[in-house]
């Protein structure tokens, strides 16, 4: 009884998707209130996980569930931005016509999911989280059924997410088969020598991985899933998946493969630039805000892998400050995306942002402040985070890295002005609706302000993760 | 000294741009956010020159030290002064102001917007000479490109957003390197804190890579050939208050980033690029003089002259002289009085007939003559005439320069032929000639804030060319101290074979 005790979070979720399922069926009507309803319960999870002591570290059900801080914290990620997703789509879903009981529930099962693949510290549990997870998300992505792009972007992300499970899981098959154990400490134990099938375990595993935080070259689908959900759910892709894989790829890289780092090193090392610099390019070309925001985590998800191929505890830290920063930004972006109606109808190309800043100039503060700090100009936030992605990695001596991303940092630079460009040099265009719901305000000003007020007490946040050990 | 002057001349600039961004004002009340900029901008000019009179001289060391805890256990919010910053500081404080009473005629449209970012940017000016820690310093150097992207981009001419992406692109290229250094200086050293570097000194087997890394951000910003292509494009489509902070202050950022850091932390490396330096400056000197006489758009004239200026300095940072530095910093002060007189004085015909070419102006001398006098004040001040500071700057360096390489002093010597040939002509072209073109008959002098701007830039340009001793007070014991810290001037010896 006491191992339930740590895991009520997790049960209170998955009551609260019970409930609201049988509450949904049998009250008509009743979408927009399943939806409220879903972000309380969010909340009351947020308040339950920082209830729980921090003190304790334990390992529950056979030391196959960890809750640690890693987990902790990355829970409590995942949480405020489940809540700030909900809260800034919310009048989105219900314009374009896809506000069903379904989605807010839909959306609780993939967190549920997520919650398992933070805490997992054991091969099948991990994988039973990942697809919780991924099956909710092959749904989402094709939610706006009527509309061909998003249809094609759920079957496309399903075919290739089930391949890279596939491979996911005949990594973890030969992992298996070379330790004799599922447990990731005992893994960790059992392998200390390095085998061929071992490695190819590592690197299956590893390739599964890369693909859920659409590392290049296993990139393929975000540009177009991205593009082709509806923008509540591109959000929602573009932050949460993130935060559960990263923390995957910590643990797995940290604990049981930790004394093969020579084996990962060069793989991460290469997906990192791989991903930077691919990212960086390929957004150049883009005319869909979407895609390019999907170029550009490609090449985030690069700098915060950087902070990985380290293999110190600095560099994970690193990464973990990393993630939380893209995610404040991420936020802000999609906050201003949703902004961008007229007429019922959301408007996603470049060239609709075209002299925003005559008509709306907060608004395009804002976005100005956003796109800075995603190219990592001081003194905003985006800076800072790749400030101590470069500080861990040329501690560790990786010169080449550090140069390499922060010359991709210049090339990504380029299609960030661009945007910079389009809404304050070019002429003006129609008026944007100006009133918006109350949520959507909050997250666009709590997310602008934490961009641009990060200089002023960076320690904040980095005393937090620096307390974070990982094994 | 318990008042944080350094840190309130730092902020009271983004205080002034938020009053203007909360303070909701229609189009008729543009002229309150004017003066609201004027008055901080003013007071922060009266601040910094109280910072002058109070500050000792004869001490070595930094003054008005401000020292706070900010990313925890790594880096400090470090400022202070010593007498090199403090006189770049006063340039600052001292051109931001005439830039702001400029926007009247020059600016069209979100004349707000535009006060908001020159008050943001004069807070990063200032707080790049100003910092002791590198990362604040990086911090500083690069926040002042968005500010100056958004000035050239909104507010420029024609091919505005060419130049905006062009400079950014560029300075961003050169800095990024310069950040990779600094991490790197601090995994070597266990500090960015720039006093404690002076006293640790950095290991010489670091010191070329490191210097090389620092030059590629000042050599762009400098800017040194060949990375001076962006220059002539930013200037010629900022608008005027925007050439004028870019020449006057922005260039001057790498020519105090040379003396601060690369001679103070890598002594071993600067001695060891030294041929590179002179070259490079030999050829700015040179080549772009050559190419500014060729120029028919004058902003690009001065722009290129700009760059043959700053040739100057690096060339006589890098004498490793007290003549030598002392002669820079004086020729980066003039320079900056003078150039951004030059864009003033564009700014003020280019008002008047909208363009820049210089073969459709002449003969103003007879329809514009207070216009003619204060130009002429700043062509010899540009082509170093003795009297006007321009001479003092120009002349140190070149005594620096005989001192350790007569050759390469002899070839720079040339260089200010070339400064007078091509100033005397774009003058004779512009203000002397016959009066052909009817629309340049209907100009009109200068109006009262053009004369009070122009001859503010008159007056120290003249005092301290007949009394350059405050300046050289001021920044003498400092640089002596560069000097002696390193063994500069044995270093030298020995390369001498002395």
């Amino acid at each position: 009884m006491e191992n339930l005790q740590l895991i009520i979070p997790e049960l209170f979720i998955s009551i609260m998707i019970m409930f609201l399922l049988i509450f949904g069926v049998f009250k008509k009507n009743s979408s927009q209130l399943v939806y409220n309803l879903t972000t309380v319960s969010l909340v009351a999870t947020l308040a339950l996980i920082i209830n729980l002591d921090t003190q304790i570290q334990s390992s529950l059900f056979n030391n196959s569930y960890n809750i640690d801080s890693l987990a902790r914290f990355m829970k409590i990620l995942l949480i405020l931005s489940g809540i700030f997703v909900m809260l800034s789509s919310s009048k989105y879903i219900q314009i374009n016509k896809i506000s069903k009981i379904e989605y807010p529930i839909l959306i609780l099962c993939s967190i549920l999911g997520m919650m398992v693949m933070i805490s997992s510290n054991d091969l099948i549990v991990f994988y039973m989280g990942l697809e919780l997870q991924s099956l909710a998300l092959y749904v989402l992505a094709s939610f706006n059924r009527d509309n061909l792009l998003s249809t094609e972007s759920g079957l496309k992300y399903f075919v290739l997410s089930a391949l890279s499970s596939g491979l996911l899981l005949y990594g973890c098959s030969l992992i298996y088969g070379f330790s004799e154990t599922t447990n990731f400490n005992q893994i960790m134990v059992n392998t200390k020598e390095i085998e061929y099938g071992l490695t190819f375990g590592i690197v299956f595993i590893l390739v599964g991985l890369a693909f859920k935080i659409s590392a290049v070259p296993f990139h393929m689908w975000a540009p177009d899933v991205y593009q082709g959900s509806p923008t509540s759910v591109t959000v929602f892709f573009a932050l949460l998946p993130k935060i559960a894989a990263l923390t995957v790829f910590i643990r797995f890289l940290y604990i049981p493969f930790y004394e093969l780092g020579d084996q990962w090193q060069m793989i991460i090392i290469f997906l990192s630039i791989a991903s930077m610099v691919f990212g960086a390019v390929a957004a150049i070309g883009q005319k869909n805000l979407k895609r390019l925001i999907a170029y550009s985590s490609i090449s985030h998800m690069g700098y915060a892998l950087a902070g990985l191929s380290t293999g110190t505890s600095q560099g994970v830290q690193s990464s973990i400050t990393y993630i939380t920063i893209y995610l404040v930004m991420n936020l802000a972006f999609f906050s201003c995306l949703f902004m961008l109606k007229r007429n019922d109808e959301y408007y996603e190309n470049i060239d609709d942002l075209s002299g925003l800043s005559k008509n709306h100039p907060l608004l395009s503060l804002s976005l100005l402040v956003v796109l800075f700090s995603l190219a990592g100009i001081p003194p905003l936030a985006g800076f800072f985070a790749k400030f101590y992605i470069f500080v861990a990695v040329i501690n560790e001596k990786m010169y080449f890295l550090a140069i390499v991303g922060l010359l991709a940092t210049v090339i990504a630079a380029f299609y960030y002005l661009r945007i910079i460009k389009i809404i304050y040099f070019d002429p003006e265009k129609e008026k944007f609706e100006s009133k918006h719901n109350l949520g959507l305000k909050f997250t666009l000003v709590a997310s602008t302000f934490f961009i641009l007020a990060y200089f002023i007490y960076p320690s904040g946040i980095v005393d937090i993760i620096s307390q974070i050990n990982i094994n | 000294m318990n008042f944080p002057i350094l840190s309130s001349l730092i902020l009271l600039p983004t205080i002034g741009a938020l009053f203007i961004f909360f303070v909701r004002s229609s189009n008729s009340q543009y002229q309150s956010s004017k003066y609201v900029s004027l008055f901080i901008t003013l007071a922060n000019f009266f601040l910094s020159l109280y910072l002058w009179i109070v500050f000792d001289k004869s001490i070595v060391d930094f003054q008005f030290v401000e020292e706070r805890e900010w990313i925890s256990g790594f880096v400090n919010y470090k400022v202070g002064v010593d007498g090199i910053s403090i006189l770049f500081i006063l340039l600052t404080t001292f051109i931001t102001p005439i830039c702001v009473i400029t926007v009247n005629a020059t600016i069209k449209n979100r004349l707000k917007d535009f006060l908001i970012a020159i008050l943001i940017l004069e807070t990063f000016m200032i707080g790049v000479f100003c910092s002791l820690d590198l990362v604040v310093f990086y911090l500083f150097f690069e926040a002042g490109l968005i500010p100056m992207f958004l000035i050239i981009g909104i507010w420029g001419g024609e091919r505005r957003v060419y130049s905006a992406f062009k400079f950014f692109l560029y300075t961003l290229l050169g800095s990024v390197l310069m950040l990779v250094a600094i991490i790197s200086i601090y995994w070597i050293t266990g500090t960015t804190d720039v006093i404690k570097l002076y006293e640790l000194g950095i290991d010489a087997k670091y010191q070329n890579l490191l210097w090389l890394a620092f030059f590629s951000s000042f050599a762009v910003k400098t800017p040194m050939w060949p990375v001076h292509t962006w220059l002539p494009d930013a200037h010629v489509e900022a608008p005027t208050a925007g050439s004028v902070l870019l020449a006057a202050i922005l260039l001057k950022m790498a020519g105090y980033g040379f003396i601060r850091f690369s001679l103070g932390l890598f002594p071993d490396a600067s001695l060891y690029f030294v041929p590179l330096v002179y070259t490079l400056s030999l050829i700015a000197i040179i080549y772009t003089s050559l190419v500014a006489l060729m120029q028919e758009d004058m902003k690009k004239l001065i722009a290129y002259s700009s760059v043959a200026h700053m040739g100057f300095v690096t060339l006589g940072i890098f004498t490793m002289t007290q003549q030598g530095i002392e002669g820079s910093i004086f020729q980066m002060i003039s320079h900056g009085l003078v150039s951004a007189a030059l864009f003033l004085c564009v700014g003020v015909v280019y008002d008047r007939l909208h363009t820049r070419l210089i073969n459709r102006y002449g003969g103003l001398v007879s329809i514009m003559p207070k216009y003619a006098i204060v130009f002429m004040v700043f062509t010899l001040g540009a082509l170093g005439l003795p009297g006007t500071s321009g001479f003092i700057g120009e002349f140190l360096v070149l005594m620096g320069a005989f001192k350790k390489n007569i050759l390469v002093a002899t070839i720079a010597s040339l260089g200010v032929i070339l400064g007078a040939a091509y100033m005397l002509w774009l003058y004779k072209r512009i203000i002397f000639g016959k009066l052909i073109n009817e629309d340049v008959k209907k100009m009109v002098d200068l109006k009262r804030f053009e004369i009070v701007t122009l001859w503010l830039l008159v007056l120290p340009i003249i005092f301290f060319g007949f009394y350059p001793e405050p300046l050289i007070d001021s920044i003498e014991v400092s640089v002596a101290n560069i000097i002696d810290m390193n063994d500069l001037d044995k270093i030298n010896k020995l390369a001498l074979g002395d």
